[in-house]
Protein backbone atom coordinates (compact mmCIF):
# COMPACT_ATOMS: atom_id res chain seq x y z
CA UNK A 1 0.00 0.00 0.00
CA UNK A 2 1.01 3.59 -0.51
CA UNK A 3 1.50 5.99 2.36
CA UNK A 4 1.59 9.71 2.70
CA UNK A 5 3.04 12.22 5.11
CA UNK A 6 1.46 15.62 4.87
CA UNK A 7 2.77 18.79 6.44
CA UNK A 8 1.18 22.08 5.55
CA UNK A 9 1.28 25.64 6.71
CA UNK A 10 0.49 28.93 5.01
CA UNK A 11 3.63 29.43 2.96
CA UNK A 12 5.18 25.99 2.71
CA UNK A 13 3.87 22.60 1.73
CA UNK A 14 5.76 19.34 1.89
CA UNK A 15 4.06 16.17 0.72
CA UNK A 16 5.84 12.88 0.12
CA UNK A 17 4.03 9.89 -1.39
CA UNK A 18 5.33 6.41 -2.12
CA UNK A 19 3.21 4.18 -4.38
CA UNK A 20 3.84 0.66 -5.65
CA UNK A 21 4.98 0.67 -9.28
CA UNK A 22 1.61 -0.45 -10.60
CA UNK A 23 -0.49 1.53 -13.02
CA UNK A 24 -3.63 1.03 -10.90
CA UNK A 25 -2.23 3.73 -8.58
CA UNK A 26 -2.19 6.38 -11.35
CA UNK A 27 -5.78 7.32 -10.54
CA UNK A 28 -4.86 7.92 -6.88
CA UNK A 29 -1.78 9.96 -7.81
CA UNK A 30 -3.87 12.08 -10.19
CA UNK A 31 -6.53 12.62 -7.52
CA UNK A 32 -3.92 13.71 -4.96
CA UNK A 33 -2.47 16.18 -7.50
CA UNK A 34 -5.94 17.63 -8.13
CA UNK A 35 -6.68 17.91 -4.42
CA UNK A 36 -3.33 19.62 -3.81
CA UNK A 37 -4.26 22.28 -6.39
CA UNK A 38 -7.39 22.95 -4.33
CA UNK A 39 -5.30 23.43 -1.18
CA UNK A 40 -2.81 25.85 -2.74
CA UNK A 41 -3.13 29.58 -2.45
CA UNK A 42 -3.89 30.37 -6.10
CA UNK A 43 -6.33 32.62 -7.93
CA UNK A 44 -9.78 31.07 -7.97
CA UNK A 45 -10.21 31.34 -11.77
CA UNK A 46 -6.99 29.37 -12.42
CA UNK A 47 -7.58 26.62 -9.87
CA UNK A 48 -9.42 24.12 -12.09
CA UNK A 49 -6.85 24.45 -14.88
CA UNK A 50 -4.01 24.02 -12.38
CA UNK A 51 -5.73 20.91 -10.97
CA UNK A 52 -6.02 19.40 -14.46
CA UNK A 53 -2.41 20.27 -15.36
CA UNK A 54 -1.00 18.77 -12.15
CA UNK A 55 -3.12 15.63 -12.65
CA UNK A 56 -1.81 15.31 -16.22
CA UNK A 57 1.86 16.01 -15.40
CA UNK A 58 1.84 13.57 -12.46
CA UNK A 59 -0.02 10.87 -14.38
CA UNK A 60 2.50 11.05 -17.23
CA UNK A 61 5.56 11.29 -14.98
CA UNK A 62 4.52 8.42 -12.69
CA UNK A 63 3.49 6.22 -15.65
CA UNK A 64 7.00 6.75 -17.05
CA UNK A 65 8.63 6.00 -13.70
CA UNK A 66 6.53 2.81 -13.34
CA UNK A 67 7.58 1.72 -16.81
CA UNK A 68 11.29 2.30 -16.09
CA UNK A 69 11.16 0.76 -12.62
CA UNK A 70 9.14 -2.26 -13.76
CA UNK A 71 11.84 -3.16 -16.24
CA UNK A 72 14.49 -3.05 -13.51
CA UNK A 73 12.63 -4.42 -10.48
CA UNK A 74 9.02 -5.58 -10.31
CA UNK A 75 8.70 -4.96 -6.55
CA UNK A 76 9.95 -1.38 -6.71
CA UNK A 77 7.96 1.68 -5.71
CA UNK A 78 7.74 5.23 -7.03
CA UNK A 79 8.37 8.20 -4.77
CA UNK A 80 6.77 11.57 -5.40
CA UNK A 81 7.71 14.73 -3.48
CA UNK A 82 5.72 17.95 -3.66
CA UNK A 83 7.04 21.18 -2.19
CA UNK A 84 6.00 24.79 -2.37
CA UNK A 85 8.54 27.53 -1.91
CA UNK A 86 8.01 31.16 -2.73
CA UNK A 87 5.80 31.25 -5.80
CA UNK A 88 6.65 27.80 -7.17
CA UNK A 89 5.30 24.32 -6.75
CA UNK A 90 8.04 21.76 -7.29
CA UNK A 91 7.20 18.10 -7.96
CA UNK A 92 9.91 15.46 -8.03
CA UNK A 93 9.25 11.91 -9.27
CA UNK A 94 11.97 9.32 -8.57
CA UNK A 95 12.58 6.20 -10.62
CA UNK A 96 15.20 3.46 -10.38
CA UNK A 97 15.44 2.54 -14.04
CA UNK A 98 18.22 3.17 -16.52
CA UNK A 99 17.30 6.82 -16.99
CA UNK A 100 17.08 8.81 -20.21
CA UNK A 101 18.40 12.03 -21.72
CA UNK A 102 15.60 14.57 -21.45
CA UNK A 103 17.44 17.11 -23.60
CA UNK A 104 17.78 14.58 -26.42
CA UNK A 105 14.02 13.87 -26.60
CA UNK A 106 12.61 15.29 -29.83
CA UNK A 107 9.34 17.18 -30.10
CA UNK A 108 6.63 14.78 -31.28
CA UNK A 109 6.21 14.76 -35.05
CA UNK A 110 2.53 15.63 -35.11
CA UNK A 111 1.99 14.33 -38.63
CA UNK A 112 3.45 10.89 -38.00
CA UNK A 113 0.61 9.64 -35.77
CA UNK A 114 2.84 7.54 -33.54
CA UNK A 115 1.05 5.84 -30.67
CA UNK A 116 3.77 6.68 -28.12
CA UNK A 117 6.12 9.52 -27.25
CA UNK A 118 3.79 12.34 -26.14
CA UNK A 119 4.10 12.05 -22.35
CA UNK A 120 7.06 14.38 -21.82
CA UNK A 121 5.59 16.75 -24.40
CA UNK A 122 2.44 17.06 -22.25
CA UNK A 123 4.50 17.62 -19.11
CA UNK A 124 6.50 20.35 -20.84
CA UNK A 125 3.27 21.88 -22.14
CA UNK A 126 1.62 22.27 -18.73
CA UNK A 127 4.60 22.90 -16.42
CA UNK A 128 7.02 25.86 -16.44
CA UNK A 129 10.23 23.84 -16.28
CA UNK A 130 11.19 20.15 -16.47
CA UNK A 131 14.56 18.65 -15.57
CA UNK A 132 15.76 15.05 -15.30
CA UNK A 133 18.94 14.06 -13.50
CA UNK A 134 20.59 11.30 -11.49
CA UNK A 135 20.85 11.48 -7.70
CA UNK A 136 22.02 9.10 -4.96
CA UNK A 137 18.41 7.97 -4.46
CA UNK A 138 17.68 7.30 -8.16
CA UNK A 139 16.80 9.31 -11.22
CA UNK A 140 14.54 12.27 -10.60
CA UNK A 141 12.18 14.12 -12.90
CA UNK A 142 11.72 17.59 -11.41
CA UNK A 143 8.82 19.70 -12.62
CA UNK A 144 8.16 23.26 -11.52
CA UNK A 145 5.05 25.38 -11.84
CA UNK A 146 4.58 29.02 -10.91
CA UNK A 147 1.49 29.27 -8.73
CA UNK A 148 1.34 32.95 -7.80
CA UNK B 1 -12.32 -1.23 -18.59
CA UNK B 2 -16.10 -0.96 -18.67
CA UNK B 3 -17.38 -0.31 -22.19
CA UNK B 4 -20.97 -0.57 -23.47
CA UNK B 5 -21.09 -1.96 -27.01
CA UNK B 6 -24.10 -1.36 -29.19
CA UNK B 7 -24.78 -1.85 -32.89
CA UNK B 8 -26.94 0.90 -34.41
CA UNK B 9 -27.73 0.51 -38.10
CA UNK B 10 -24.35 0.12 -39.77
CA UNK B 11 -22.37 1.54 -36.83
CA UNK B 12 -20.80 -0.08 -33.79
CA UNK B 13 -20.83 2.29 -30.83
CA UNK B 14 -18.35 1.75 -28.01
CA UNK B 15 -19.41 3.90 -25.05
CA UNK B 16 -16.60 4.21 -22.53
CA UNK B 17 -18.03 3.84 -19.01
CA UNK B 18 -14.92 5.11 -17.24
CA UNK B 19 -14.17 8.69 -16.13
CA UNK B 20 -10.47 8.21 -16.77
CA UNK B 21 -8.32 6.63 -19.49
CA UNK B 22 -4.66 6.26 -18.52
CA UNK B 23 -1.81 3.75 -18.75
CA UNK B 24 -3.80 1.38 -16.49
CA UNK B 25 -6.67 0.79 -18.91
CA UNK B 26 -5.56 2.17 -22.31
CA UNK B 27 -4.17 -1.22 -23.37
CA UNK B 28 -7.62 -2.77 -22.85
CA UNK B 29 -9.23 -0.02 -24.93
CA UNK B 30 -6.73 -0.59 -27.75
CA UNK B 31 -7.43 -4.36 -27.74
CA UNK B 32 -11.19 -3.86 -27.62
CA UNK B 33 -11.21 -1.48 -30.60
CA UNK B 34 -8.99 -3.86 -32.57
CA UNK B 35 -11.27 -6.84 -31.79
CA UNK B 36 -14.30 -4.80 -32.83
CA UNK B 37 -12.67 -3.96 -36.18
CA UNK B 38 -11.59 -7.59 -36.64
CA UNK B 39 -15.25 -8.55 -36.14
CA UNK B 40 -15.95 -6.93 -39.50
CA UNK B 41 -17.70 -3.71 -38.55
CA UNK B 42 -17.19 -0.93 -41.09
CA UNK B 43 -18.01 1.99 -38.87
CA UNK B 44 -16.90 2.53 -35.28
CA UNK B 45 -17.96 5.39 -33.03
CA UNK B 46 -16.23 5.85 -29.66
CA UNK B 47 -18.46 7.74 -27.21
CA UNK B 48 -16.20 9.59 -24.75
CA UNK B 49 -18.96 11.62 -23.06
CA UNK B 50 -18.24 10.08 -19.63
CA UNK B 51 -14.47 10.45 -19.88
CA UNK B 52 -13.17 13.42 -17.90
CA UNK B 53 -9.45 12.68 -18.29
CA UNK B 54 -7.25 11.01 -20.89
CA UNK B 55 -3.45 10.73 -20.92
CA UNK B 56 -0.91 10.16 -23.71
CA UNK B 57 -1.39 6.38 -23.60
CA UNK B 58 -5.15 6.85 -24.06
CA UNK B 59 -4.54 9.05 -27.10
CA UNK B 60 -2.19 6.31 -28.35
CA UNK B 61 -4.95 3.69 -27.99
CA UNK B 62 -7.36 5.86 -30.01
CA UNK B 63 -4.68 6.48 -32.66
CA UNK B 64 -4.16 2.73 -32.91
CA UNK B 65 -7.90 2.37 -33.53
CA UNK B 66 -7.88 5.14 -36.12
CA UNK B 67 -4.95 3.62 -38.01
CA UNK B 68 -6.41 0.10 -37.93
CA UNK B 69 -9.80 1.38 -39.09
CA UNK B 70 -8.19 3.28 -41.96
CA UNK B 71 -6.27 0.17 -43.05
CA UNK B 72 -9.56 -1.73 -43.15
CA UNK B 73 -11.45 1.09 -44.89
CA UNK B 74 -13.65 1.41 -41.84
CA UNK B 75 -15.04 4.66 -40.46
CA UNK B 76 -13.74 5.73 -37.04
CA UNK B 77 -15.32 8.64 -35.18
CA UNK B 78 -15.09 10.12 -31.69
CA UNK B 79 -18.04 11.73 -29.91
CA UNK B 80 -18.78 13.72 -26.77
CA UNK B 81 -15.30 14.99 -25.89
CA UNK B 82 -15.28 16.82 -22.53
CA UNK B 83 -13.21 20.04 -22.28
CA UNK B 84 -10.12 18.48 -20.67
CA UNK B 85 -10.17 15.60 -23.15
CA UNK B 86 -10.66 17.96 -26.08
CA UNK B 87 -7.68 20.06 -24.95
CA UNK B 88 -5.40 16.99 -25.17
CA UNK B 89 -6.35 16.54 -28.83
CA UNK B 90 -5.76 20.23 -29.51
CA UNK B 91 -2.32 20.29 -27.84
CA UNK B 92 -1.16 17.45 -30.10
CA UNK B 93 -3.17 18.69 -33.12
CA UNK B 94 -4.93 15.31 -33.22
CA UNK B 95 -8.30 17.11 -33.51
CA UNK B 96 -7.28 17.63 -37.17
CA UNK B 97 -6.77 13.89 -37.63
CA UNK B 98 -9.85 12.38 -35.97
CA UNK B 99 -13.45 12.66 -37.09
CA UNK B 100 -14.87 14.35 -33.95
CA UNK B 101 -18.54 15.09 -33.12
CA UNK B 102 -19.86 17.10 -30.15
CA UNK B 103 -22.28 14.29 -29.21
CA UNK B 104 -23.10 10.67 -30.00
CA UNK B 105 -26.40 11.79 -31.49
CA UNK B 106 -24.62 14.07 -33.98
CA UNK B 107 -22.11 11.33 -34.82
CA UNK B 108 -24.95 8.90 -35.57
CA UNK B 109 -26.82 11.37 -37.75
CA UNK B 110 -23.72 12.30 -39.78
Amino acid sequence: MGWAVIEMCETFVNLDIVVPNQTRYLRLVGAIAEQLAKELDVQEDTRDTLAFHLNLALTEAVANAIQYSSAANSTDSVRICFSVEDAYLSVRVYDHGGGFDLAALPMPEFDELRERGRGIFFIRSVMDSVQYHKTDSGNVLEMRKKIA
Amino acid sequence: MRVAKEVRDDRTVLSIQEDRIDAHNSGELKDLVLKTLEGGTKNVVIDLARVQFIDSSGLGALLSGYKNATLRSSGFALAGLQPRVRSMFELTRLHRVFDIYPSLQLALSA
